[in-house]
């Protein structure tokens, strides 16, 4: 199988052509304002690169962080209505309660409680009132909203109150995008809702941004059907990513850790991204990043999705370098982007940390006569503090004695020369792609996340009856049912509930199925 | 109304629903829930005085009032907002009495908040004190019912609109059956209001000072955050007590015995305990903390799980393989360690037999 894998990040997109194993080339080229201009160059260079025919192409991977920037940057976001089934239960906190004042002014803070809801073991909280939807419609009409999240208080045990407030509010306003809470999250009222609110206001740019994709893949003649990465590393077809944009929200550095784990065949690591800017540390357990524990904000929204554990610094190719007296600060700020007409070896008037790399004479870049006045002393103490910031960040991400390597991926790897702390350090090649190889490999997954009543059915059926529900969400989302396996098994005890309640949560993965 | 204490503000509900989770001692349920709904009525114009212990006469009520229910289904079902309130107003009703202030039965964890949210509903104000100084996982573990506080008239009320009351009920063991067996029939979420006690009770019987803890607890850990100082040293200097123990968490066996998570965890040392072993009790909250096979401390002292390089307080249902933690060790105050309190509190009531308390001892404090 011939795949191509794309990252589309806020400065660079990158692409890889693969045939199975072999990376047969990777490019760079800069992310557009209108995201398409940019695929459709990626594209092409890699299939020039590849001397591979369009048609050849089996299907196309693309990893993005449009749909994060877009809620970080508080931009191209939809007004949304928020609807939660729950009442009299959850009135103490309306929808968006801990969202920041900005965020929630950009998609116009619309929130509805209305009666529905379930008990952890099922029971009503109180039946639907169809009534009381219809006249939420007609609000959500006269505000000219067209995007609409639906939470009820215990869906992901049973979804069929939010499936019935959907057709209901989809029949009223006809057109009208429908999330569903019980799609996209787990337990945790708050947090799944905040997910199926940003995803609503995410579905006019979505179907953008997925439309720009397909006609930039089209545009070069490319027939293969074309895929996006979630934030576990998997993968969802385009019509269902058009759906869930949100799921996206962490796979830039999932590939990038993906890619590492391919490239370097090492899967645990300890695995360092550095880029323009920031350089992103996180640890690598069986080729999977590690996971947080705790709840992820994003754009300052607390949400339950189980994302890497990674630990950003403000170290990259571009960071400024400058002497305060004897003291040499790197970083935070850098040129970004910019890089390629600011930094002293393209001609620029800023002293940058790749300038730094290139007077030290280990790698070749721009014009090395532009930074030959760079004193001994200076390329030495910039590289001392490099070195300090690096060891600082793995540090913080090793969680054991055992010597594990690092490895050192992205466009900044130039930065790094020789072990880390004492750790071995590993570049792969075509390590300034890592992120586009891990969009190319991402598998396809099903998950599920559900209370049983071990009292009742007994362990053994409850954990056969959750993976069979992951193995059918697996296929549904387009894995090769022989190719399935189960990744992840974990059975939580609750406490103080009856008939032995236990959460189960199963994830199953397989081979995406082309044909 | 009195004018001793102080006004809560809202800024001061994010770091006292941390010191709560701090005091929690990896049980007591997440405060962040109650933090904010607490925030929202006070911005609404609720006004919440913590009021000291001395402030209010002798023959004044006190109304203590907690969550009771499942952790898990308090981050799901959230409250309707005045579940407590109207259990308390139905314990007033059967008992005769007017309420003059609440009081928290564990200011460990979400409890810590439900009297500050009852307390606005009724226009009243939160005394500055608890009933464990920490957080246990039944309601009779109190130091009111400790001391010989009276078990009804109780009432549990739903977000739907039912309140039952126990109006006679012969002890707390009693109480801790029937109002667990209705808080499951009202979906595992409800909030529970106690007997009355007297002021001239509670004086001689709360652990005193509590709320004022947590919250400045939380303060300093929000300032150890900003200034990126190390969080669990600020934390062991601030409030008197003691680091025991640095590591990293290799393994996690729970079981369910009879409705409550029992287990071990079990961790590697790093840093000054590198070489060494330690193993943590847990039932909903940590129990006992053994390193090296030596018990070091156990209940009703406390022990303290801090994610080492956050300082954010781990509790006993997302404790697992590979976190790196710092144990801390707080001493419970006096109260809880009688031989009276002890019987209800102690190693033994929890299933250690083999285990006789052995106190920890206060450090200064330093910050």
């Amino acid at each position: 199988m011939i795949r191509i894998g794309i990252d589309v990040g806020g400065t660079n997109t990158d692409a890889v052509v693969m045939d199975g194993a072999t990376v047969i080339a990777g490019v760079k080229a800069a992310t557009t304002g209108d995201v398409m201009t940019g695929v459709v160059s990626a594209l092409r260079a890699v299939l020039e690169a590849s001397k591979m025919d369009a048609s050849a192409i089996d299907v196309v991977m693309i990893g993005t962080t449009h749909f994060t920037n877009a809620v970080v940057q508080r931009r191209d976001l939809a007004k949304t209505a928020a609807v939660r089934l729950g009442l009299p239960a959850t009135a103490s906190l309306p929808p968006m309660v801990d969202w920041p004042e900005d965020l929630k002014a950009a998609i116009g803070g619309t929130g509805y409680l209305a009666h529905g809801g379930n008990e952890f073991d099922g029971r009503v909280i109180s039946p639907i009132d169809e009534q009381e939807l219809l006249g939420i419609a007609e609000d959500i009409k006269a505000k000219g909203i067209n995007t609409i999240a639906i939470t009820s208080v215990f869906s992901p045990v049973t979804g069929d109150f939010e499936k019935q407030a959907g057709e209901i509010l989809a029949k009223a306003l006809p057109g009208v995008h429908i999330t569903l809470s019980s799609d996209i999250g787990r337990i945790g009222l708050l947090e799944r809702e905040n997910a199926a609110i940003m995803n609503a206001c995410l579905r006019d740019l979505s179907k953008h941004v997925i439309e720009a994709f397909r006609k930039a893949i089209a545009e070069t003649g490319i027939r293969g059907r074309f895929y996006l990465t979630q934030n576990d590393g998997t993968l969802m077809d385009a019509e269902f990513a058009e759906k869930f944009p949100v799921l996206t929200f962490a796979s830039g550095p999932t590939n990038s850790m993906r890619g590492a784990a391919f490239l370097s065949g090492v899967a645990d690591a300890i695995v360092v991204d550095i880029g323009g800017t920031t350089s992103d540390v996180g640890s690598l357990h069986k080729g999977f990043p590690r996971q947080a524990t705790v709840a992820v904000e994003v754009g300052g929204v607390r949400t339950n999705f189980r994302m890497p554990d990674v630990f950003s610094i403000g170290l990259g190719g571009g960071s400024h370098v400058v002497e305060t007296g004897s003291a040499i600060k790197v970083g935070p700020t850098s040129v970004g982007y910019r890089i390629v007409t600011e930094a002293l070896i393209f001609g620029g008037k800023t002293l940058t940390t790749s300038d730094v790399v290139v007077a030290s004479g280990r790698y070749e870049l721009g014009d090395k006569s532009k930074v030959a006045h760079l004193t001994p002393d200076l390329i030495a103490r910039t590289q001392e503090r490099i070195q300090s910031m690096l060891e600082d960040c793995v540090e913080r991400s090793r969680l054991s004695p055992e010597p594990l390597p690092v490895i050192v991926v992205g466009g900044g790897s130039i930065l790094v020369d020789g072990p880390i702390g004492g750790l071995e350090v590993i570049k792969p090649n075509h390590f300034a792609v890592a992120n586009a190889v891990g969009a190319a490999i991402a598998q396809v997954s099903g998950e599920v996340d559900r209370v049983y009543a071990l009292a009742e059915i007994g362990r053994d059926q409850a954990l056969a009856d959750a993976k069979e529900r992951a193995t059918e969400a697996a296929v549904t989302a387009g894995a090769l049912r022989s190719s399935i396996e189960i990744v992840d098994v974990e059975d939580v005890p609750l406490a103080y509930l009856p008939g032995n309640a236990t959460r189960v949560r199963v994830k199953a993965v397989g081979e995406l199925h082309v044909g | 109304m009195s004018d001793k204490g102080y006004l809560l503000k809202e800024d001061d509900l994010h770091p006292l629903s941390i010191g709560a989770a701090l005091l929690g001692t990896g049980g007591g349920g997440n405060p962040y829930v109650g933090m904010l709904r607490a925030r929202e009525l006070i911005r609404k114009g609720a006004e919440v005085r913590v009021l000291p212990l001395d402030a209010l006469p002798d023959d004044a009520w006190v109304g203590e009032v907690g969550g009771i229910g499942a952790p898990v289904v308090g981050v799901e079902k959230i409250e309707e907002g005045g579940e407590c309130y109207r259990a308390m107003r139905a314990v007033e009703e059967t008992a005769g009495v007017k309420i003059s202030a609440t009081i928290s039965a564990e200011i460990g964890g979400s409890n810590a908040l439900e009297p500050v949210i009852a307390a606005a509903y009724a226009g009243l104000p939160v005394i500055d004190g608890d009933g464990m100084g920490r957080a246990f996982p039944e309601v009779q573990m109190t130091t009111f019912f400790i001391y010989g506080a009276k078990a009804a008239p109780a009432a549990i009320a739903d977000e739907k609109g039912n309140v039952v009351v126990f109006k006679d009920v012969i002890d707390m063991f009693w109480l801790e059956t029937f109002a667990r067996g209705v808080s499951v029939n009202m979906g595992a979420a409800a909030g529970l209001a106690i007997a009355p006690m007297s002021m001239e009770f509670v004086r001689r019987t709360a652990v005193p000072g509590t709320v004022t803890q947590a919250l400045q607890i939380g303060q300093t850990v929000l300032d150890a955050r900003q200034k990126r100082q190390n969080v669990v040293e600020r934390v062991v200097a601030s409030t008197g007590g003691k680091l025991f123990f640095t590591g990293k968490v290799t393994d996690v066996r729970r079981e369910l015995v009879g409705g409550f998570a029992r287990g071990h965890a079990h961790i590697t040392g790093v840093g000054d305990w590198a070489g060494s072993e330690a193993r943590i009790a847990i039932q909903n909250e940590n129990l006992v903390l053994w390193v090296d096979d030596v018990p070091v401390i156990m209940v009703p002292d406390l022990i303290i799980n801090l994610e080492l390089d956050t300082g954010e307080p781990i509790t006993t249902e997302v404790l697992r393989y590979g976190q790196r933690i710092a144990v801390i060790g707080l001493p419970v105050h006096d109260l809880m360690k009688t031989p009276r309190a002890l019987e209800i509190v102690g190693p033994q009531a929890f299933g250690y037999p083999e285990l006789t308390f052995n106190p920890l001892q206060p450090q200064a404090v330093l910050a």
